[in-house]
This record gives structure tokens, sequence and C-alpha cells, in this order.
């Protein structure tokens, strides 16, 4: 057997996804999705709008029942598991970084208070251990310990983002989802989110789904790339194979669309 | 450590009136530890194709590649990327970074994917910069501004952090002066005589005669019926 033979050979999934489908009435939401995501993989989903991404994250994630299909967290079945379980696993094993830090922070609480009420809910007590968490954690993402009292609200829109990040990192999930988490965003933020988000997944060794339309990102992010088109997936691969070597006649449209800067 | 079987190679252009374009086809090439082997032909013959279909960037259509015992053409997604992490360097002409992270974090990115303390991969990765003549005052900053040949030098530099036990260099000494292009010459030897199997593309004569020790003519793969 080769190296990287042993390497791989022993490797578990962290999620393996066969067969997903959700339908809106009549309409498609996504159909048959299926994949296997390892530990410390980032797989990134693109397409345009309407073509099924968010709609599937939130099954995953399991903010929308699926209709069709299985998902297995670590061994366990998601979607057949009660609601309370799935609960304690969106707290403590999942993170869901959204598109809008509104819809992720608690915006009149300090962000302090957004970091270190994770904490409290996943058993932390000590007062002071939960802010120098917070403040660690805080600082990880870049953001000034004399801020830690101050509400998100007085954040700019990339501050909130980082903030976002902090709160949902800090009870140490092993997989993240996340919903165009540079959407929004100037570019020279972004870029300093997308720095951010590189080093936390290699230090952490974090799993992440990031849905996101824009390309280079994932380019930049992603191990691995599904291309999704009217709920389905048409193609998926190595990031630079699938957006340099694109197979399918949709992807080929998409990766020859992007203007060059 | 490296064996291509057979390759082949086409694009089907879906948006293009559905033209499916053969660009390769019968392709062998065999490359042993210690060994450098150059790529030659005119432009458009296939050259970078081949090697990016080595590193898994292009899929084949047709044949085996191993390297190191994986057959790239069969193997998993996830076993390219331990691959290229492990095992198979790739300095390709153009460097590609997240924005604003430091020159220094970026030559020493490969080693702290591998678990290495970051501190050695940061001297590591100053070492290199040293050697190529990137001024220490720039390593802090991102070379996304830098000029051609610093980005070039910079990209040489991440290329050559991990010992990889097989490389493929595109163009490594182009648009480097005489004194840059030396240390690179010279990176290339070290590189081979502690083992690693290299597949380059020189245009610079001179460099091809000193480090290659075979060349293969890619043109000899060009399929007959688009010739």
């Amino acid at each position: 057997m080769t190296l990287i033979q042993r390497l791989t050979a022993t490797d578990q999934p962290l999620l393996k996804v066969t067969g997903l489908t959700k339908n809106y009435g009549r309409r498609i939401g996504c159909a048959d999705v299926s994949f296997d995501l390892h530990p410390g993989e980032v797989l990134g989903i693109v397409g345009e709008s309407g073509s099924g991404k968010s709609t599937l994250l939130s099954c995953l994630a399991g903010h929308l029942a699926a209709d069709q299909g299985q998902v297995i967290y670590d061994g366990q079945d998601v979607l057949a598991m009660a609601e309370t379980e799935r609960r304690r696993l969106s707290r403590t094993e999942w993170a869901y970084v959204h598109q809008n830090p509104r819809d992720g922070l608690r915006m009149g609480v300090s962000a302090g208070g957004n970091v270190g009420e994770r904490l409290m809910a996943v058993g932390a007590r000590h007062y002071g251990g939960i802010r120098e968490k917070a403040t660690d954690w805080l600082g990880r993402v870049e953001i000034p310990a004399d801020r830690i009292d101050d509400r998100p609200s007085a954040f700019s829109g990339g501050m909130q983002q980082r903030l976002q990040i902090a709160r949902n990192l800090v009870t140490g999930p092993r997989l993240v989802f996340m919903d165009e988490p540079t959407g929004g965003l100037d570019v020279s933020v972004q870029a300093r989110l997308l720095d951010l988000l590189r080093g936390l997944v290699r230090d952490l060794g974090l799993s992440v789904i990031i849905v996101t339309h824009d390309l280079a990102v994932v380019r930049l992010l992603a191990d691995r790339l599904m291309v999704m088109r009217q709920g389905r997936v048409v193609e998926q691969g190595l990031t630079d194979q699938v957006l340099d070597d694109p197979q399918h006649a949709y992807t080929q449209l998409l990766v020859s669309s992007v203007l060059q800067v | 450590m490296i064996r291509v079987e057979n390759l082949s190679k086409s694009f089907a252009m879906h948006n293009q009136g559905g033209a499916v374009i053969p660009v390769m086809s019968g392709a062998e090439l065999a490359v042993a530890s210690g060994e450098c082997v150059g790529l030659v032909g005119q432009s458009g013959s296939g050259k970078s194709t081949l090697m990016r279909m080595i590193y898994g960037n292009y899929l084949a259509a047709g044949g085996h590649i191993h390297v190191d015992g994986l057959d790239v053409t069969q193997a998993a997604p996830r076993q390219i990327i331990r691959l290229r992490r492990e095992t198979l360097g790739y300095v390709s002409q153009f460097l590609r970074v997240v924005p604003r992270v430091p020159t220094l974090e970026v030559v020493a990115e490969p080693l702290l994917q591998l678990g290495h303390p970051a501190e050695r991969a940061r001297e590591r990765a100053a070492g290199l910069l040293a050697r190529l003549n990137i001024p220490e005052r720039l390593w802090s900053l991102s070379p996304t501004t830098f000029s051609g040949g610093e980005q070039q030098r910079v990209n040489i530099a991440r290329g050559f952090a991990h010992a990889y036990p097989a490389l493929l260099l595109d163009e490594p000494t182009a648009s480097l002066d005489a004194v840059n292009r030396e240390v690179v010459l010279a990176l290339i030897e070290e590189a081979k005589a502690r083992g690693a199997a290299i597949v380059g593309i020189f245009h610079d004569e001179g460099a091809r005669a000193r480090v290659c020790d075979r060349l293969v003519d890619v043109t000899a793969f060009t399929p007959k019926a688009a010739a």
C-alpha cells in the first residue's frame, strides 16, 4: 500500500449524505444529493440563486425537514433522531454561520455576552473563565479587547461577521455550516475574513460546508466543490479541477462567465 | 516515482457547439527518484496540460498516472489533496494566494498544513526567502502587490518549503535575473540530490541542459487526427 492509501485508508466520513431531497410543493428544492465529508475537509457548494444550495444547507443543519434521504453524522442518523438530540448536536458539535450576522447574533447583547452565552448554553458556569475565553476568541477574530462590552449594533459589517464566527466556534464544533459568509462585505474585509477562516480551519481541523456564489472564495477556501443547478448536483470534484477543467455544460458556463480583474 | 501510461485528454466545449477537441493521446512518461525530466515541444503542444493532469488539476480521458503508487486518474479527491500535501509539489507560473496574508506565511503554509511547528516552518520560509533575495522588509507584506519576478520567487520558495518526493516545475526560471536563476537551479539540483523526482518545463535552454537528465517531446502525444 502506498503512503497516501495508508493515510486515507482508515478515514471515516464525519458526514454521509445519501439521496437528500426536499420539495416545496411541486417545486424542487434540492433533489437526490449525495456526498461524504471527511474530518478537516472544506466542501464548497456553488450555483446561481434558486439552485437549491441554501435549501440543501438548511436541510443538512436541520433547519428544514427533508422529504427523503439520509444524513449520517459521526455514525448517527440525524433525520431519524429526536428533536432534543438534534438540538444538542447543533449546540455542541455543529455551528451555523449566517450570511447576515444579524441572524446569528443577539444584537442587544454585548460582544462578550454573545460569545459567553454560547459557553453557558453548553454548561459553562464560572464567570471569570467564560469572560477569559470570550476575550481570547474576540482576539482570535481580531476584535480589540476594549470592544468586549460594546453591542454588535455598534460594529461594522465585517466586525459583526467576525463576531458571529467567534460566537459559533467558541464551543469547539467539529462541523461548520456557512451560508455566504463573505456576501455583502467589502472586498478588503472579505480578504481578511477569508484569511481568518483558512487559519481556523487549518488549526482546529474543522470540517466545513460553505455555500456561496463566489467562485474566487471557494477556490481559496474549499478542498472540494459541488456545483448545483435546479436543485441537482451537476458536477463535483476537487475544487481546482472543477474550476479549471469543468466537465458539465453549466459549470463551463459558470466558470467562463466570471469577470477577470 | 511518477509513471504515466497511455494517457489521453480531450476538452468538450459544451457551450461552443459541443465541440470535442482531442489534445493528447498515448502519452507515456516515467520519472525515477533523483531524476529530472524536461518536457519539450512548441507552445500549445500540451506540456502544461500533461503537468496539470499529473497534478490532478485536469481530468484524464483515458490511461493512468501513478505518483508514488497512487493512480491520480482513479483517486478520490481527498487522496489527491493528501498526495499534494505530502508527496507532490507544483510550482505553477502564477502565484495564487489569499490577499492580505504575509509573504512569510504564504511560504510557510505547506509546512503548517503538514503540522510542522509554526516556528520551524517560519524559519524554513525565512531561509528560502533570503536565499531567493526577497528583502526582509517585504516578508510581512502580502505578495499580491509584488512585481512579477518577486511573485515568481515567492512561488518557488513556497514550492520548495517542504521536501516533496515529487515536484512539477512550470517555467521556474522564467522572468528571473541571472543571480536568482542560479539560486533556483541550485534548489533544483539539491532537490534531485535528496531524491526528488522532477518534471519540468524550461524554455531557458541553458537551465534545461543543466538540470534535466532527459527530455521528452510531448508533440509525440498529439493526436494524429488533430495534427
